[in-house]
């Protein structure tokens, strides 16, 4: 016995000092927070938008200040993040970073404050429709868009000097290729997640179909989604796509195609400056085009992403956080984040812009770059941004994208009338909040 | 009338039914105190084991997806009727079944082999120990990435040296090889560890007797080992199949559930945390309660494994 709380002081001293040190650290938050207004912005780590934070902290001469948390990389754990503290009812959180295809859900579970008056304006003030359409759920806006983002067809032109328009002339080309002993896979985002979806709903869009109907409260699975399901079956069971397919997300999809292992890649435009940094020589030689299209002479609709600027509606100082979140998103920010971390901007004037950052030097593309520098495909994602399409609007996103994913996953198994029926039956219970999801 | 009877014939019948003789003052005040040490105890349990227990029970009569908070109802056990009539999870019920049996079985001869090596060795006693521990230090999430890589082609020596061109994680059956491979890889040891425990338990003079009586090695194994490490074993597959069947790190880094290589809590992980519907997730994890509770049942009923700590000798 004696021995034993011989034994016992130790911890006790310990869970003393500990308890002490939470205490202090305690105090000295509360009396850090005393000092003008904090804003917790959450968002996705982005390599310079620290800066963006300090031009609007700056601008701000004090009102308030943003603190930038940086949420995980994955987009699956970012939305957790939030929507754990959300519905906790953290008051610790003031300007959400949301997926695009989450704005629905925050706005239905009552996370995310809606968008009025001058804030709207400003917040819908020469942004591109489709973006735009990604902020709105219910004809209400409940977020401002940060940035866009599109998909585009890359290829190499010494192996296909021409990019096909349509997805029969790119399937034709790749058996050829194949035959001709030459680089043949088209490759893309074939794993069992977001990316497949990706995939599905532009072809499901630039067949002219639906997945669920506009108010997304039904499920809809016409004609057009069909005919993707057939597309995809099609090109997934012709030996040429990548032997790693279903394990392939959007960076093995760009090693791959860097290792000259297909000859069509669709995927996102970071591929092309992962391309200028790691295989300069080829530049060149390193093309793109929007993506082909299911109906000979009618473009493509390509499936939009990026992320929108919510205010949680737990936070203590709203007309800050509205505030705030303009200016983060506003056109000079946005073309810095553009030039500088390559995410597309969601103001269509932008992408009509020669200035470079620094209007009194000269453009530089290193040191001073201008949106034609850094984006040298800009017309292109202006082009497939103007024709986009938008993921299935509805609360139960998340859900419809892991039963999507789930059903078209491996795609050279796809029975496309069956998988058809089996969309509709399990998407619906999905959208019930009744079925399981996989 | 019936009161009074009642009354007067409560403690001979207390005495009756227990069948123990009736406790002196002293006795009963010292119980009294157990009581109250223990209670702290008791209701810390009750707080952090037993409410939420109760709790995700209720969740699961209600449709509660915090996606349509104005949604949220009562409806019985609609979730129960969901989620068992639906085939996702039965397939992810039979992939944790076949993980679990499969692993185990493997875990055990391996584990047996290792704990008689560990046992026997002479020299470097404690380094053996320590090398084949080594897999059961490592944090499985770490272990099952390192596997992943391995199986992956182009970055993986195991993919590149054994699968040729194929990438094994995107098939079903070899994917689910590798899962139960990296789970046997990791827990091996522990189980090694357990089964040394029990090793201990043989007296040695047992064996020297059976050796004398002309039974050779394996006889001497089966015969004389096996019976007297019995409680040990019964514990070890205890513990280690109830493991099992709650398998959720190494498929969320290996697959991601994908090929139908999902197991149960990694479903219920997907329903209740990304879905954020808290009555299908609940019904879920009710039910992986249950499921448990029958496997601990089954061992210690019907296998008469002793609970760890009690000196019955197995038999309960």
């Amino acid at each position: 016995m004696g021995n034993g709380t011989g034994r016992g002081r130790p911890p006790g001293r310990m869970a003393a000092v500990v308890g002490a040190g939470m205490l202090t650290a305690g105090l000295v938050t509360a009396c850090g927070s005393d000092q003008g207004i904090t804003l917790n912005l959450y968002y996705a780590p982005e390599d310079t938008f620290q800066k963006v934070v300090d031009n609007c902290n700056a601008q701000a001469a004090g009102r308030y200040k943003i603190v930038y948390n940086k949420l995980q990389r994955g987009a699956d754990d970012q939305r957790l993040q939030m929507a754990r503290r959300l519905a906790a009812g953290d008051k610790g959180l003031d300007i959400l970073g949301l997926d695009v295809t989450w704005v629905p859900e925050f706005a239905e579970a009552g996370w995310a404050e809606e968008w009025t008056g001058a804030n709207k304006a400003q917040a819908e003030a020469g942004v591109l429709p489709g973006p735009l359409a990604t902020a709105t759920w219910n004809d209400k806006l409940y977020a401002a868009t940060k940035n866009t983002n599109v998909q585009l067809l890359w290829y190499d032109d010494r192996i296909t000097p021409q990019p096909p328009a349509t997805w029969d002339q790119m399937i034709g080309e790749a058996e050829q290729l194949k035959a001709a002993g030459k680089p043949h896979n088209i490759l893309f985002t074939g794993a069992q997640y977001e990316g497949l979806v990706v995939i599905y709903n532009t072809l499901v869009a630039s067949a002219g179909g639906h997945i669920l109907s506009a108010d997304g409260k039904s499920v809809v699975m016409d004609q057009g989604a069909v005919q993707a399901l057939e597309i995809l079956k099609r090109v997934t069971s012709s030996g040429i796509t990548d032997p790693s397919l279903t394990n392939q997300k959007e960076d093995d999809v760009r090693q791959a195609f860097q290792r000259g292992n297909g000859a069509f890649e669709l995927n996102w435009p970071f591929v092309y400056a992962s391309y200028a940094d790691e295989q300069p020589k080829d530049l060149a030689h390193f093309k793109w085009s929007t993506y082909p299209s299911v109906q000979p002479g009618v473009p493509a609709k390509t499936t939009i992403g990026g992320y929108d600027l919510a205010v949680s509606t737990t936070s203590q100082h709203k007309p800050e956080a509205f505030e705030a979140a303009l200016c983060l998103r506003n056109r000079d920010n946005q073309k810095f984040s553009a030039v500088k971390d390559g995410v597309p901007p969601s103001l269509e004037s932008l992408y009509t812009d020669n200035t470079p950052l620094d209007p009194a030097k000269p453009v530089d593309a290193d040191n001073n770059p201008s949106m034609a520098t850094a984006y040298p495909m800009r017309d292109t994602i202006l082009a497939a941004l103007k024709d986009s399409a938008v993921r299935p609007l509805t609360p139960a996103y998340q859900s419809l994208s892991t039963v999507i994913s789930k059903v078209l996953s491996p795609p050279s198994k796809i029975d496309p009338q069956k998988t058809a029926d089996e969309l509709r039956s399990k998407l619906t219970d999905a959208l019930n909040s009744k079925g399981v999801i996989p | 009338m019936s009161t009074v009877e009642d009354v007067s014939a409560t403690p001979r019948q207390t005495t009756a039914r227990s069948g123990k003789p009736a406790l002196s003052e002293g006795k009963r005040a010292e119980r009294r105190l157990g009581w109250l040490l223990c209670a702290p105890a008791a209701i810390v349990m009750v707080a952090v084991t037993a409410y939420p227990i109760v709790y995700s029970v209720w969740l699961s009569l209600q449709r509660y997806d915090l996606r349509f908070p104005q949604d949220t109802a009562f409806v019985g056990l609609a979730n129960y009727a969901a989620v068992l009539s639906d085939s996702y999870w039965w397939t992810a019920f039979a992939t944790t079944m076949v993980i679990t049996v499969i692993s185990v079985a493997v875990e055990l001869v391996l584990g047996m082999l290792l704990a008689l090596i560990m046992h026997r060795t002479l020299v470097g006693r404690g380094l053996v120990r320590t090398v084949s521990l080594i897999p059961y230090g490592i944090v499985t999430v770490v272990a099952a990435f390192s596997w992943y890589y391995a199986w992956t082609p182009d970055t993986g020596y195991l993919a590149n040296t054994l699968a040729g061109n194929s990438a094994p994680l995107t098939q079903y059956i070899p994917s689910l090889a590798i899962i139960i491979l990296a789970e046997v890889w990791k827990t091996t040891p522990f189980m090694a560890l357990l089964l040394m425990a029990g090793l201990a338990l043989v007296p040695d003079d047992l064996l020297k007797a059976a050796a004398m009586d002309g039974a050779n090695a394996w006889q001497r194994f089966i015969k004389v080992m096996v019976p007297v490490m019995k409680p040990a074993i019964l514990v070890a597959l205890l513990f280690r199949t109830l493991d099992a069947f709650r398998i959720f790190d190494n498929i969320y880094v290996l697959t991601s559930g994908q090929n139908n290589t999902s197991s149960v809590s990694m479903q219920t992980y997907n329903n209740l945390i990304k879905g954020l519907n808290l009555g299908i997730g609940s019904t879920m994890s009710v039910l992986i309660f249950i499921t448990v509770a029958i496997i601990a049942f089954i061992f210690i009923k019907l296998f008469g494994t002793a609970a760890p700590g009690s000196d019955q000798g197995g038999k309960r």
